[in-house]
């Protein structure tokens, strides 16, 4: 039969050599290597002890943007859900009342917002398509879970924290990464 | 004078044509098709005396005609000016055109509000697809724009004067479609606005065709407003016996699973009401706004969208919904680890009818 490739390699069917024969000297060859190991620079980390640093383009869980009084960026165009490959993310459109503009920045909004997360394939293409500055990809896991329901994140898993009400937890959300320059 | 149909022949782009008498360059162009017709935002084929505002159908006239071949000294309104034997045309290969063009988009969008991501034309609206083939990225543009307070025409039509461009077909449709007009341009130049001068008086029966007829967002459909995207929601065409006068009974519905959000007038490829025995398919507002229940209408099929629309993402692109597979190949075992996504999810709820809103939804309606 011809080879599809120029790399075949035919088996070695020779009777073993008397140094092969002889079995301690194969071993005390592969023990060496094993302890050589000991003396160099270990690859691994200790892990939630400590933790490596993400790269700067790290995509993961995504939040839902405030503006700096801390209204809701995002106003329901949809342009994340269409832009989004996996079919991830789902949304219902409210309109602001009177007397809602300190929840809201626009006149309409998510009143429903859904990311299942076990459709995202963080991409990143949501957080391009928003016109608003409203979602973001940020440096963190999702967690695991042992049911799936709990991975159909809503707007109270995905909103940040308020900057006025909740000002550590909201720069901790902000994260270390350098910031964007701003489009507007 | 015989009575045989004189034809006289039109170059367009390089494309020669034969048209009758009387066409102008527009329709000629519309009858060649594809990129040479050049883009219409004022003018209506099947509303009498529109066009020539909006000065994006530009064009240039390299040869006036076969008798007098001299060009024309200035770039005129395709949608107004009528063929004549000989007559060489440039839209898309004429350097000015592109150039005025493109400048026309600017004036149009200087005091446009870009609020697409609200608006509730977006990815149907004739301005975002003229912006996006001829505007530039950016705006040049650097002081406060023109602001309106919102307004209500009618009890189902919104207008949102900001978003206007004062292309005139809405009152074109109050003039020769509904019996009587009680809207109109008040003020003039920067000024202009759309309004009624007895706020909320319209109340005609064909008074919802302006919102189709609008090239923009500026009037929009209140029983659909905010619900939900129109790429989201399903075309198909439908018609019932609708017993108004006038009223063609034939409609696309916009569905989102079986409920019906919006009910508009067909399209024809240039963005206009299709005609339907030589006349144009007006629906009356009974169909627009009242008749939001599947059962009511007879569903024809899915309406054709051109590949090119966003509206035709991500759809299956016939009306049968697939067949649960499951319970077949477990041989009628129920499968016991699907999860119902309504117990867990709160979009889309099954319990929330949104057609049956006759406003804008809020808050409250999804928190019930």
């Amino acid at each position: 039969m011809q080879a599809l490739t120029n790399r075949v390699k035919e088996v070695d069917r020779k009777p073993m050599s008397l140094m092969e024969r002889m079995y301690l000297p194969g071993i005390i060859k592969g023990m060496m290597i094993t302890f050589s190991h000991i003396f160099k620079k270990k690859p691994t980390i200790n892990y939630p002890e400590q933790k490596r640093p993400f790269s700067p383009v790290f995509r993961g869980l995504q939040i839902l943007n405030r503006d700096q009084e801390g209204r809701e960026n995002c106003t329901a165009c949809g342009l994340c859900a269409v832009a989004c490959p996996a079919e991830a993310i789902t949304m219902e459109a409210a309109e602001r009342q009177a007397g809602e503009e300190h929840l809201y920045r626009e006149e309409k909004y998510a009143a429903k917002y859904e990311i299942n997360m076990l459709r995202c394939i963080f991409c990143g293409l949501c957080e391009e398509a928003c016109p608003k500055d409203a979602i973001y990809l940020s440096e963190t896991f999702t967690p695991a879970d042992y049911q799936r329901k709990q991975f159909i994140y809503d707007k109270n898993d995905l909103l940040i924290p308020h900057p006025k009400e909740n000002p550590e937890a909201y720069s901790q959300a902000l994260g270390n990464r350098p910031k964007k320059e701003s489009v507007n | 004078m015989a009575d045989e149909i004189k034809t006289i022949k039109v170059t367009i782009d390089n494309i020669t044509i034969d048209v009758a008498p009387g066409t102008t360059i527009l329709h000629a162009a519309r009858e060649i098709g594809g990129d040479v017709t050049p883009p219409a935002m004022c003018y209506y084929s099947k509303l009498e005396g529109s066009g020539g505002k909006c000065r994006t159908c530009l064009v240039e006239v390299a040869a006036g005609s076969a008798a007098d071949p001299r060009p024309m000294p200035k770039l005129v309104a395709s949608c107004r000016t009528n063929v004549m034997d000989g007559m060489v045309v440039k839209n898309i290969t004429s350097e000015k055109v592109t150039d005025a063009r493109n400048g026309v988009v600017e004036f149009l969008l200087l005091n446009h509000p870009l609020d697409c991501p609200i608006c509730d034309q977006a990815g149907e609206c004739h301005l975002q697809d003229l912006g996006y083939d001829h505007g530039k990225e950016g705006t040049r543009y650097q002081f406060a724009r023109r602001t309106f307070k919102k307004e209500d025409i009618g009890p189902y039509i919104q207008l949102h004067m900001t978003r206007c461009i004062l292309c005139y077909r809405c009152t074109y449709v109050a003039d020769q479609i509904t019996n009587k007009r009680v809207h109109g341009i008040v003020d003039r130049g920067d000024h202009a606005a759309i309004s009624t001068y007895i706020s909320k008086a319209i109340e005609n029966d064909f008074s919802g065709n302006m919102i189709d007829v609008c090239p923009v967002g500026a009037l929009t459909d209140k029983t659909f407003r905010f619900k939900n995207r129109v790429w989201f929601t399903k075309p198909v065409d439908a018609h019932r016996n609708c017993e108004t006068p006038g009223c063609c009974g034939k409609a696309t519905l916009w569905l989102r699973g079986d409920e019906v959000f919006r009910v508009t007038a067909r399209k024809d490829q240039w963005g206009e009401v299709q005609n339907f025995d030589g006349k144009p398919g007006w629906i009356c507002n009974t169909c627009r706004f009242e008749t939001k229940e599947t059962v009511k209408w007879t569903i024809e099929g899915l309406t054709t969208i051109s590949r090119h629309s966003v509206i035709g993402a991500n759809k299956y692109k016939t009306l049968e919904t697939p067949n649960e597979t499951i319970k077949k190949v477990m041989h009628g075992v129920e499968p016991k680890l699907l999860m119902d996504i309504h117990s867990v999810s709160g979009v889309n709820n099954p319990t929330i009818h949104l057609s049956e809103i006759d406003r804008p939804a809020n808050g409250k309606d999804f928190n019930k």
